[in-house]
């Protein structure tokens, strides 16, 4: 194999993609050219490094230096002075992995330090579309270990590490397995659940760009711990990098031997495919995903039976998260102890989070279960923007809950946010400013379930337009009293009544602003006011009598 | 590339794709370090490093890190190589290209430090 002096890594996720990274790597490639260094230097795409919000961002190696934002112009620079003469640009470049370097703390070394990198470990670092970097990276070592050790070895690995599903309901993965172990069929099926529709939420995103054989390898697992031959990747069609990323590291799987028949001479045979999904919300949803796959349209199904004995063409069916797949190849390398030691009783690892709206620092973050939103916010994300107050946080998408100001001081982790009725969810954390209007933000958030309500059931398909006509109504100023007493009654009857967690969860934040933020809601109705200068209201139509 | 059809041959490979990545990992045998100053430069160093970098891809040793430096302030021994090895850092003075592919050859790959030639060390 070829050896470079310096490796070069670009950060090609799509947000940095747009951001122009692409001509950031040809403008090296042609800067090296110029200064024919491009039998030393290695150029090479990678996935996010976590700078895609200030700008293109580039690795070193070995000096092991973070370039960002890198503008077309700093390019001839960086190539003469760095990689021909080793002088490191102190003004753009951060050490990585850092805290206080001497380079003086910029924000962007901070955003490591309560974040543990487990499965953001090669997003960053390897290049996403080489299957040998993987491999170098302790790739497919959980595969090696697994064959070596049988099924049986791998659900009790996965089963002992208390690994709960990262996709919301946080239901325990080897449990799952366990019911599709026992279950006896003909064929089993492994699907990995890529349709990232919660609004505001992209980790896995950033993880398929990143880290795409890790998904694969976790689907591999999960097939040979259940006995499933065939795995489909359902994926949001939006994601228009991500599957090419997949595709490619299913192709290269197929041709080294990773998939297909007899892997690695051990006898069992695993295929994935990819299926893009047409961009519908409710299809996140386990059953409507399945319905999708096999070519319906993608309404829930009854619950039960439940997927994992009776699920993709009525056969026994395992569905993870990206996030959950993920998990499993780092837990069944270093072992289901090592996991445990990571994160708090109840919920261990890391997780994912994709930490956006009013903070200074927006991105996909990793952060062990434990530690508090406060903290979150504060040391990952640099504070509320504008030196603003905080007003509130909508953690785990908009089916997720509203955490005030007073609640902020919590841990993130299942069982502490059970205690104040919410949960990690989807894993987003939108932070809003003083600045927000709470009925602004729950008639955008009525306003895109209604539109995403799939229309199978009455409580769901009549309440979400109703729920927003009212909301609506409110924010222009034409509220009564007695709408909020609607809003509430018809929010429960929704949770009760509705066929899946779609028209379950629709009333979750609109409940939890009825009660928290009630002056607000009021001032809306009783005074025509907006405290934070958002809704327009429409003026006091005089009641003209024709004559 | 063939299909893998065994767990051995997944290890084999495994090896050889870290040897590749090792540039990256900081956890190498051997560190050189090579002053990039506008001495060095001036000196020749940059001749001295593709020499080591084309020594180093025949004898095919991975297990390296190149790094260049700024001037150490011993201007009149540019070009100044530095060998990082067993824990001790040896510095070659006036170091020519040929100089520098018996330096890899003896010292960077079999541990045999040239004495005639060593200005320094740490």
């Amino acid at each position: 194999m070829k050896f470079y002096r310096t490796h070069v890594l670009v950060a090609e996720d799509s947000k940095s993609l747009s951001k122009g990274a692409k001509e950031i790597e040809e403008l090296l490639l042609r800067e090296i050219r110029n200064l024919g260094l491009e039998k030393e230097i290695l150029i090479t795409p990678t996935g996010s490094l976590g700078y895609e919000d200030i700008g293109v961002a580039i690795a070193v190696y070995p000096e092991g230096i973070i370039y960002a934002p890198v503008t077309p112009k700093d390019v001839p620079l960086i190539v003469k002075e760095h990689f021909l003469k080793g002088r490191i640009l102190s003004n753009i470049s951060h050490e990585i992995g850092k805290k206080d370097v001497s380079l003086g703390i910029s924000k962007a070394e901070k955003v490591l330090s309560v974040q543990k990198k487990v499965l953001l470990r090669r997003v960053g670092s390897i290049n996403p579309e080489s299957i040998e970097e993987y491999i170098a990276e302790d790739g497919y070592l959980a595969l090696e270990k697994a064959f070596e050790n049988g099924s049986e070895w791998v659900l009790n690995e996965v089963k002992n590490s208390e690994l709960r599903g990262r996709g919301g309901a946080g239901f325990p993965t080897g449990k799952k397995w366990e019911f599709t172990a026992m279950a006896k069929s003909d064929v089993k099926f492994v699907i990995c659940n890529a349709d990232e529709g919660e609004p505001g939420t992209f980790k896995d995103r950033v993880l398929m760009e990143g880290d795409p054989h890790s998904i694969i390898e976790g689907m591999i697992l999960a097939g040979f711990a259940t006995g499933a031959t065939y795995g489909y990747i359902y994926i949001r069609g939006e994601y228009e990098l991500s599957i090419k990323r997949l595709s490619k590291a299913i192709e290269q799987a197929y041709d080294y031997g990773f998939l297909g028949k007899d892997i690695l001479g051990s006898g069992f045979d695993f295929d994935i495919e990819i299926k893009k999904g047409a961009g519908a919300y409710v299809c996140g949803e386990e059953t409507a995903l399945l319905e999708s796959i096999e070519g319906k349209r993608g309404e829930p199904r009854k619950k039960p039976p439940y997927p994992p004995t009776s699920g993709l063409f009525k056969r026994p069916t395992v569905i993870n998260n990206v996030e959950t797949l993920a998990n499993i190849p780092p837990i069944l390398v270093n072992g289901s102890n090592w996991f445990k030691q990571i994160g708090v009783p109840g919920s261990y690892g890391t997780k994912l989070f994709s930490l956006m709206g009013d903070v200074n620092y927006k991105g996909v973050i990793e952060i062990p279960f434990g530690v508090k939103l406060r903290e979150i916010i504060e040391e990952v994300g640099f504070g509320v923007k504008g030196g603003k107050n905080l007003k509130v946080v909508i953690l785990g998408g908009v089916s997720g809950s509203l955490i005030s100001k007073e609640e902020i001081d919590t841990e993130v982790d299942f069982n502490s946010l059970a205690k104040i009725e919410a949960g990690p969810g989807s894993g987003s954390i939108v932070v809003l400013s003083e600045d927000r209007c709470i009925v602004d933000v729950v008639k955008n958030i009525a306003y895109f379930f209604r539109h995403e309500s799939c229309g199978k059931c009455t409580p769901c398909r009549v309440g979400t337009d109703v729920i927003y006509r009212i909301v609506d109504n409110v924010s222009k100023g034409n509220g009564q009293r007695e709408d909020l007493v609607k809003l509430e009654k018809l929010s429960n009857a929704m949770k009760l009544t509705s066929f899946c967690g779609l028209g379950q969860t629709t009333p979750n934040i609109l409940l939890q602003s009825l009660t928290k933020f009630k002056e607000e809601w009021l001032a809306h109705i009783d005074e025509r006011k907006c405290p934070s200068n958002i809704c327009q209201f429409e003026p006091i139509k005089e009641e003209v009598i024709n004559e | 590339m063939d299909k893998i059809k065994s767990i051995e041959d997944l290890r084999k490979l495994r090896e050889q794709a870290k040897a590749f990545l090792r540039t990256r990992q900081g956890e190498v045998k051997v560190k050189i370090y090579i002053s990039m100053g506008t001495v060095g430069i001036a000196a020749g160093s940059r001749d001295v490093l593709l020499a080591i970098l084309d020594e180093l891809q025949k004898r095919n040793f991975t297990d390296v890190q190149i790094i260049e430096r700024g001037s150490m302030g011993l201007d009149v021994e540019e070009p100044v190589v530095g060998v990082d090895r067993d824990g001790v850092v040896v510095y070659y003075g006036h170091v020519a290209p040929e100089m520098a592919r018996q330096i890899v050859a003896s010292h960077v790959i079999n541990g045999q430090i040239i004495s005639d030639w060593v200005i320094a060390k740490e």
